[in-house]
């Protein structure tokens, strides 16, 4: 049972939560501007990459609030939480570091 | 009564109470201390069961959790199967009988408890041997929380069943003071009985702790018998120890074969002589310490088969002293015997080939091909392992920060270097912490005589390999044996995973603890590659069995799931509702009259509602109060219809659907104030609802001033349904202008009903003409009690969810997530007139414009009127076009999604999903059922009152 940490609440368990798929995938401006292909990319298709990965969160049985998550899908590390309208974080300082280290101690 | 193998003066066994067991029907005693594995070995009885594949007699191999063998049921006091006999705590009463790899379970409910606890610590120890008590000593001086769990009865590890001494002293008094000052620190637990068997994520270690197992019929009712700890742990470490493995030969099976280590553990900690006579095979020094305490307490040692070419000085000192002979460059090649081991066939072994054979006599055989780490919970927390050729095991390599072993399950195997390694492993997780660890003062060991490096042995050729009736056995309890690796090398496989499930090695209760590194190297001999390469098999949790009783703990029967009933519930039960689920709330199903069937109270309940009137409890519909300025402009975006041009006091029904375009939840909305909507969902999807229009809202359009909040049970909500229902709502609602003029279709207002403040909508779920009563929980069977006694003179009827569902498929009107299965859009159910034709956008607006949302032959929601109007076809049933059944694959052309029998229709009528099934209408079509097919037509989906002329009554 990985811990999450929610802005607001802290810490809590991952069952409090639900995942909302890849951030940063804005409603379109203008959706009659796109054509069929262009509609269905953003209907349908997400990314799925090895390794960081900027997706949505909502704390579901707590605070009922979204939020954004940078998440390593190799190790499930969240490397960083922020705020929906935010852009994603550049992964410096200790997320960056925390990620170099992770699996480099030996016993 | 007396047990013939017990050694005097050995074991921490309590001599003076004797405890009475059966095993396969047979009387036995033992002793408070046994396991049921050393009482019947104290009793002579090595035979336990016989194998599951070839029925071959099998013994006690083990004397803990790495048992491979000695798997029982025990009968009595509650049936329960699959235990290791090994790990089963003796108690008086105590019934079993050996398993030949299945078990089976009661079909008695179990009566006894199980809960969780939740625990949180700075730092968890696994295993209460010299590592681990070190690790939790000094953790526990430098004031850490500190959780130390630890599978056996008593604290002390392999400590219990060795005669070391410590500060000249025996072992067992050095544990018994440290666990006297870990008791004394408060913030210090251990947990005796309690096995790790799970790590996950963020340092969350699962542990059983069996807490009246071992009382039997005498474990009192009111504590669990067993429970969960989910502790979360900041640090963790394994000292976990080591389990000794065996080397493969022909007959490696018999009764009477044992782990060397393991016969030294049933001598000093229960007292029990596994045989007379011995003849101890080993490839390492470990075995010299079990065959010197065996000779002292009076077992003769027939031979050491030592496969090395040299022992070392003192080993050999020791051994000359007792009259024990060391065969060096020996190994055992097979053995004789019935339902016991009789002999072992000796050879000298070199550079790959077996010299003459010859037999030494025995009762016991014990053999030591080296020791391996257990490092199953380790590698759970992604611990990663490397092959360490010396030890001929794989060893932790590298780990998380939070995670680290100590002591044999590092590799480390002499009793001061585990002592020394539990203090460190606590002092890095305490730096870890922040925190700075104390040095422990260790207590002496005394000299350390020179040890020599083991040989690496996985197996021992046989003269029949490559023979059919080679009994070279690699897992005991699968029956899975030397050749059957060899096979699946054979056939390409390549990968010890792969070899895994095509032998199905490592596969039983104990995990491969015994045979799983044995596969490795023998798969790695067989391919010609380095063990190290090959690697070995995945670690997956539980690491020992688990009781699924423990899992679910109190979650079970009534307590499984939340029960949610509306404030009218005990009305309904008083008046002999049947319920269904739907989702969490017990809803009323159908209220049956006395002898009446469901069928016959279903059409008296819609035919009360069509010709009279009638009431149902309709609280669980989802409701969901919607206010801001932006209130209007947040539901023009969600709903497919227009909601911002709604007037204070009327109401709309609206779809939701997804950007997709299809359908996803439906109800009406009303306009509460100019700032405030109050909108239903489906039963079900309440939970789902809100969190999509919160999504929206907070990440798409977090600018729109709209706040959202679930008033599901705030409101007791009753329709009252029925030609008669205006005349029943003007005797309880005297001050209310309910003439069609004054109070139209699709308006609300408020009200006084049976004297309680409430809001009166008229809708319709039936398309009758009806009323929908909103009143605060608590005033709702006031309410419902005077609606019931003021329509009395009417004949109200109580109806449950089946009769409104009839009602409302006889006008079509969809059940989303019934009629609809996420590939329905609203114009795929006929409901074109609900999706705005002036609105710019809406979600899913987009998508109907989508090519494959335009195809002619999409499925389409029509009705189906059986041929035989007394044939109910069955819900989900296909819907095929001919007559017979074509060679497949047949054409489908859609399901059955609603059917029922109509009191109005007065035949069965059904709802369906059909390909172009609008173009449809008048055609027969045919469903499969029992056999034969069903001729059904086409209809519209409205089979009653299309006009709707009855909504106004």
């Amino acid at each position: 049972m990985q811990l999450i940490a929610c802005p607001w609440c802290g810490e809590r368990e991952e069952i409090e939560f639900h995942y909302g798929g890849q951030a940063h995938v804005a409603y379109p401006d203008d959706p009659y501007a796109l054509d069929d292909d262009q509609w269905a990319q953003y209907v349908f298709f997400r990314d799925n990459p090895k390794g960081p990965f900027a997706e949505r969160w909502v704390h579901a049985a707590g605070c009922r609030r979204w939020f954004n998550a940078v998440r390593d899908t190799v190790t499930h590390e969240f490397l960083a939480v922020y705020d929906v309208r935010a852009p994603r974080p550049l992964l410096t300082g200790s997320a960056a570091a925390a990620q170099q280290r992770k699996g480099q101690e030996a016993s | 009564m007396t047990n013939p193998f017990r050694a005097g003066g050995h074991g921490r066994i309590d001599r003076d109470t004797t405890l009475s067991f059966t095993f396969d029907g047979t009387a036995y005693t033992g002793h408070p201390g046994d396991t049921l594995a050393s009482a019947l070995l104290a009793n002579g009885v090595h035979h336990v069961a016989d194998s599951i594949k070839y029925g071959r007699p099998r013994g006690v191999l083990a004397a803990g959790a790495e048992e491979p063998n000695a798997v029982v049921q025990i009968e009595a006091p509650f049936p329960e199967p699959m235990l290791t006999g090994t790990t089963v705590e003796l108690y008086d009463g105590l019934d079993a009988r050996g398993l030949s790899g299945q078990g089976r379970l009661s079909s008695r409910p179990d009566t006894a408890r199980y809960d969780t606890l939740h625990a949180h610590c700075d730092l968890l120890v696994v295993g209460a041997g010299p590592a681990g008590l070190t690790a939790t000593l000094s953790a526990a001086r430098a004031g850490a929380r500190v959780i130390l769990v630890d599978e056996l009865p008593e604290p002390g590890g392999s400590l219990l069943g060795s005669q070391e001494l410590l500060d000249g002293r025996p072992a067992t008094e050095w544990v018994g003071e440290v666990v006297a000052e870990l008791d004394a620190c408060a913030d210090v637990q251990v947990l005796q009985r309690t096995t790790a068997f799970g790590h996950y994520d963020d340092g969350l270690v699962l542990a059983l702790e069996k807490r009246t197992d071992h009382l039997g019929a005498a474990a009192p009712a009111h504590v669990s018998r067993q429970r969960i700890w989910r502790i979360r742990a900041r640090q963790v470490v394994y000292a976990t120890g080591a389990y000794e493995r065996p080397v493969a030969f022909d007959d490696n099976d018999r009764p009477g074969i044992m782990l060397a280590g393991s016969a030294r553990t049933y001598l000093n900690r229960f007292g029990v002589l596994p045989g007379r006579q011995a003849v101890v095979f080993t490839t390492n020094d470990s075995a010299y310490p079990a065959a010197l305490e065996l000779a002292d307490a009076g077992v003769r040692i027939a031979a050491v088969v030592e496969a090395r070419e040299e022992v070392p000085a003192h080993w050999r000192t020791a051994c000359d002293e007792r009259g024990i002979e060391i065969r060096t460059g020996h190994v055992v090649t097979g053995t004789s015997g019935v339902e016991h081991v009789s002999r072992a066939h000796v050879a000298p072994f070199s550079r790959g080939r077996l010299g003459e054979r010859q037999g030494i006599d025995c009762d016991l055989l014990l053999v030591s091909g080296g020791w391996n780490p257990a490092v199953a919970l380790f590698s759970q927390a992604r611990g990663t392992l490397r092959y360490d050729a010396g030890i001929g095991a794989f060893v932790p390599a590298q780990a998380p920060g939070s995670v680290r072993t100590a002591g044999s399950a590092g590799g480390t195997f002499t009793l001061a270097g585990c002592l020394a390694d539990g203090g460190d492993a606590a002092s890095r997780a305490l730096s870890a912490l922040g925190r700075t660890g104390r040095t422990l003062t260790l207590p002496s060991t005394g000299p350390l005589p020179q040890g020599a490096p083991g040989r690496v042995l996985w197996r021992v050729p046989s003269p029949r390999d490559g023979q059919d009736g080679s009994h070279q056995f690699v897992d005991l309890q699968r029956d899975a044996l030397v050749s059957d690796v060899l096979r699946a090398t054979g056939a390409g496989l390549r990968s010890v995973e792969h070899v895994k499930r095509y032998t199905t090695i490592g596969t039983a209760h104990d995990q491969g603890r015994t045979s799983g590194v044995m596969t490795s190297g023998i798969v790695a001999e067989a391919l010609g590659v380095d063990v190290a390469d090959l690697g070995t098999m995945r670690l997956r949790p539980p690491a020992v069995p688990v009781a699924f009783a423990a899992l679910a703990g109190r979650n079970r029967g009534e307590l499984f799931d939340p029960v949610r009933v509306t404030a009218l519930h005990s009305w309904h039960a008083e008046h002999g509702a049947l319920f269904e689920d739907v989702g969490q709330w017990k809803r009323p199903w159908y209220y049956p009259q006395p002898g009446e069937s469901m069928e016959e109270a279903v059409l008296r309940e819609c035919r009360a509602a069509r010709t009279g009137v009638a009431m149902m409890d309709g609280s669980t519909l989802g409701k969901i109060n919607v206010q801001g300025p932006d209130a209007g402009v947040l539901l023009d975006r969600l709903y497919t219809n227009m909601m911002s041009t709604l007037k204070v006091g009327r109401v709309r029904y609206g779809v939701m659907c997804g950007v997709d375009g299809m359908a996803i939840d439906d109800g009406t909305v009303i306009r509460v104030a100019e700032q405030e909507f109050l909108l239903t969902t489906t039963t079900g999807n309440a939970a789902k609802v809100l969190e999509w229009m919160e999504e929206w809202l907070q990440t798409e359009w977090p600018d729109l001033r709209v706040h959202l909040t679930s008033v599901t049970e705030h409101w007791v909500t009753i329709p009252l349904v029925g030609p008669r229902s205006r005349d029943v709502l003007a005797l309880v609602a005297p001050d209310l202008d309910a003439d069609n003029d004054a109070f139209p279709f699709m308006s609300w207002r408020d009200a006084t009903v049976a004297g309680i403040p409430a809001r009166v909508c008229r809708i319709s779920f039936s398309g009758e003409l009806a009323y929908e009563i909103n009143v605060p929980a608590w005033d709702g069977i006031t309410v419902w009690n005077a609606l019931y006694a003021a329509g009395g003179p009417f004949g109200i009827t109580p109806y449950g969810t089946e009769t409104m569902h009839v009602l409302r498929a006889e006008k079509a009107y969809p059940i989303i997530g019934q009629d609809t299965d996420g590939t329905v859009t609203p114009q795929d159910l006929g409901m074109s007139w609900v999706v705005s034709k002036k609105k710019p956008d809406f979600i899913g607006k987009r998508s109907f414009s989508r090519e494959e949302n335009q195809r002619g032959d999409r499925k389409q929601l029509v009705g189906l009127l059986p041929a035989d109007e007394r044939v109910l076809l069955p819900e989900g049933a296909q819907i095929i076009a001919t007559s017979s059944i074509p060679q497949p694959p047949v054409p489908m052309l859609g399901h059955v999604t609603s059917s029922y029998r109509s009191d109005a229709l007065q035949r069965t009528f059904a709802l369906a999903l059909v390909r172009s099934g609008s173009e449809r209408i008048g055609e027969t079509l045919y469903v499969p059922l029992d056999g034969r097919t069903v001729p059904v037509t086409v209809t519209d989906p409205v089979l009653f009152d299309k006009e709707g002329s009855r909504r106004d009554g």
